[in-house]
């Protein structure tokens, strides 16, 4: 089933980090497996901010294999070496999990290449990487998950999130969501929905040089519109595309480091309800998403099918 | 309907639109009886006063609750029922099979006054996906939008949404009437089998996909007719009977009924005017 709900501030910055906590842990019944944020934080711009994994949690009804944490500390020293070698230089480095962490790197190089060099050691994934992109995931509900990486107290203008019931992959974070829009700086994708032309997707966007980090259909949109982009496409253009390029049935929510866009199916089979004011979009799977942090009487509305819609900062 | 006192007891039953068949081995039920009918109990109805009126305050609560204390005040007595803060909660308002004015001061989430028999339900905000699901008679205004699926699978009674409604509208209908104020999305009347939807704005594609019976009318401009729909001209009975609708509707009195497009089911299926007659009787 899975839910999935986002929020952009237009003009301001607020607490997104919990808004969106609140938005998701009303969501919890669609999806109690794992939670991600992808949120948009205040940063000074000046650094790339590398989420990155080097293992799998293994606890709550994981589905991954238990490896040694030394294994995991190897893998981060390797990480380390290999960004040294590609001439990026680590600002801060954070600790979050015996598995995850966050750098701030200064690199002025291609993402692309960056992205293979550092993927190209065992187990390591990058989770996102953005000047104001803060991509979270990992197995629990939005409360846990939050409480573990810290995220009540993060400021920013816009974020969207997943809460996944696993169904097609497996419980881990190498499936959860947000996905990162692999190579694009500050690109995130959450999904509720199945798509039914994944495999013959996928291998198109391989043969074309793009990555996928795990096997769940949701990440092909992420791929699918990074690729566009890449060929000069503008984000809505991409989104557009996705109408008759993706088949199957889903909902889906992009951002970048500027906007927020949705897009519903031609089949409009994948439940999304929507406010939207002069200084706030929220939306989600429900409507007990919105009024978790919009209490008071709102008018709200399902878009319609085939749908999609961008808003800025 | 027939005088009960004097018709034989099969014309009464039927009268009455129950079943009259019966059943042998494991499928066997006991039917209603007409000859018993003054012993006749409605389970889970209550005698209510419509100018006993009360609020309740749903805020803390969750929809279980919620549907117990409304139960509780109709077991009390209670005709008049003011629902405070339901704040897009789901399944507010389900199962409610006697008479009963019941007003939300808000929003409701999905499967809203869902399986309904008798109240009249208005809803001053937003209804989810869902809403009044499988209701058998009684009538429900949504003052607001509604989300899709709205009066899936309905049987009788009147549904009225002033706003706009999502997809598959009507899906699955059985009966009764479902009246929409703005714009319809894609598979409105999807597999409808009878009564009526109207929608006084635009429509989305595939309208009436797959349906066996029933008629759409549709005000404004229309994505794409689905499969075994087509367009039917409009006859005096229909303009006569839209405008009485949208007038007890208190929707679209001044609507130009008369450049509707009409539609209907383009195929008829296989030996489906046989099946249920009481209910055929009932959706016209």
């Amino acid at each position: 089933m899975c839910g999935i709900a986002g929020l952009i501030h237009r003009g301001k910055s607020s607490n997104v980090g919990e808004e969106l906590q609140h938005m998701l842990q009303a969501l919890k019944h669609r999806g109690p497996d794992s939670t991600g944020y992808a949120l948009y934080a205040d940063n000074d711009g000046q650094n790339f901010i590398l989420r990155f994994k080097v293992g799998e949690n293994v606890g709550e009804g994981s589905t991954s294999v238990n490896e040694d944490e030394s294994v995991y500390n190897e893998r981060k020293k390797a990480v380390d070496k290999k960004l040294s070698e590609l001439g990026a230089l680590v600002v801060k480095e954070e600790k979050l999990t015996p598995y995850s962490y966050r750098y701030e790197i200064k690199f002025d190089k291609d993402l692309m290449e960056f992205s293979k060099a550092i993927e190209s050691i065992q187990s390591v994934e990058i989770l996102s990487i953005g000047k104001s992109l803060e991509l979270i995931k990992d197995l629990g509900d939005a409360t846990v998950v939050s409480e573990r990486y810290g995220l009540s107290k993060l400021q920013g203008t816009h974020g969207i999130g997943h809460a996944r019931m696993a169904t097609e992959s497996g419980v881990d974070i190498k499936s959860a969501h947000p996905f990162w829009g692999y190579p694009f700086a500050d690109v995130s994708v959450v999904h509720n929905g199945q798509l039914t032309n994944y495999w013959n997707n996928r291998r198109v966007l391989e043969n074309k040089g793009m990555r996928f980090m795990s096997e769940c259909d949701s990440e092909l949109i992420a791929v699918f519109l990074a690729e566009r982009m890449r060929n000069g496409a503008t984000l809505e253009e991409g989104m557009k595309e996705s109408l008759s390029g993706l088949d199957g049935v889903f909902t889906y929510f992009v951002a970048t480091k500027d906007s927020l866009g949705m897009a519903k199916d031609t089949m409009a089979a994948k439940p999304l309800v929507l406010y939207e004011s002069d200084d706030l979009v929220a939306m989600g799977s429900e409507e007990i998403a919105i009024r978790s942090i919009l209490p008071q009487e709102i008018d709200t509305y399902d878009p319609f099918d085939g749908e999609v819609k961008v808003w800025q900062t | 309907m027939a005088n009960l006192k004097t018709v034989e007891k099969k014309t009464k039953a039927q009268s009455m639109g129950m079943h009259t068949e019966t059943l042998t081995g494991k499928t066997q039920q006991k039917f209603f009886n007409p000859d018993e009918a003054e012993n006749f109990f409605y389970w889970g109805t209550y005698d209510v006063d419509f100018n006993k009126r009360t609020d309740l305050d749903v805020k803390d609560l969750d929809c279980k609750q919620a549907n117990g204390k409304i139960d509780e005040l109709m077991s009390q007595g209670y005709g008049t029922i003011v629902i405070k803060n339901p704040q897009g909660k789901h399944s507010l308002g389900v199962g409610i099979l006697n008479k009963l004015n019941l007003i939300f001061e808000g929003s409701l989430g999905y499967f809203g006054v869902g399986s309904i028999d008798g109240p009249i339900v208005r809803v001053n905000g937003r209804v989810g996906w869902s809403c009044a699901e499988n209701m058998m008679a009684g009538k429900v205004v949504i003052e607001k939008n509604a989300g899709s699926c709205f009066g899936a699978a309905i049987r009788g009674g009147d549904l009225i949404c002033k706003g706009s409604v999502g997809a598959r509208t009507g899906i699955d209908q059985k009966g009764g009437t479902i009246i929409i104020g703005g714009d319809a999305g894609a598979f409105t009347g999807f597999m409808m089998q009878r009564g009526r939807i109207v929608i006084l704005g635009d429509v989305g594609i595939n309208l009436g996909d797959s349906m066996y019976d029933g008629t759409i009318y549709v005000g404004g401009k229309i994505g794409s007719f689905g499969s075994d729909a087509i367009e039917s001209p409009m006859t005096k009975d229909d303009i006569d009977w839209l405008k009485r609708k949208l007038k007890v509707a208190e929707i679209g009195e001044n609507f130009d009924v008369s450049k509707m497009t009409k539609v209907v089911a383009g195929k008829k299926l296989w030996n489906y005017d046989a099946l249920e007659p009481t209910e055929k009787k009932g959706a016209i």
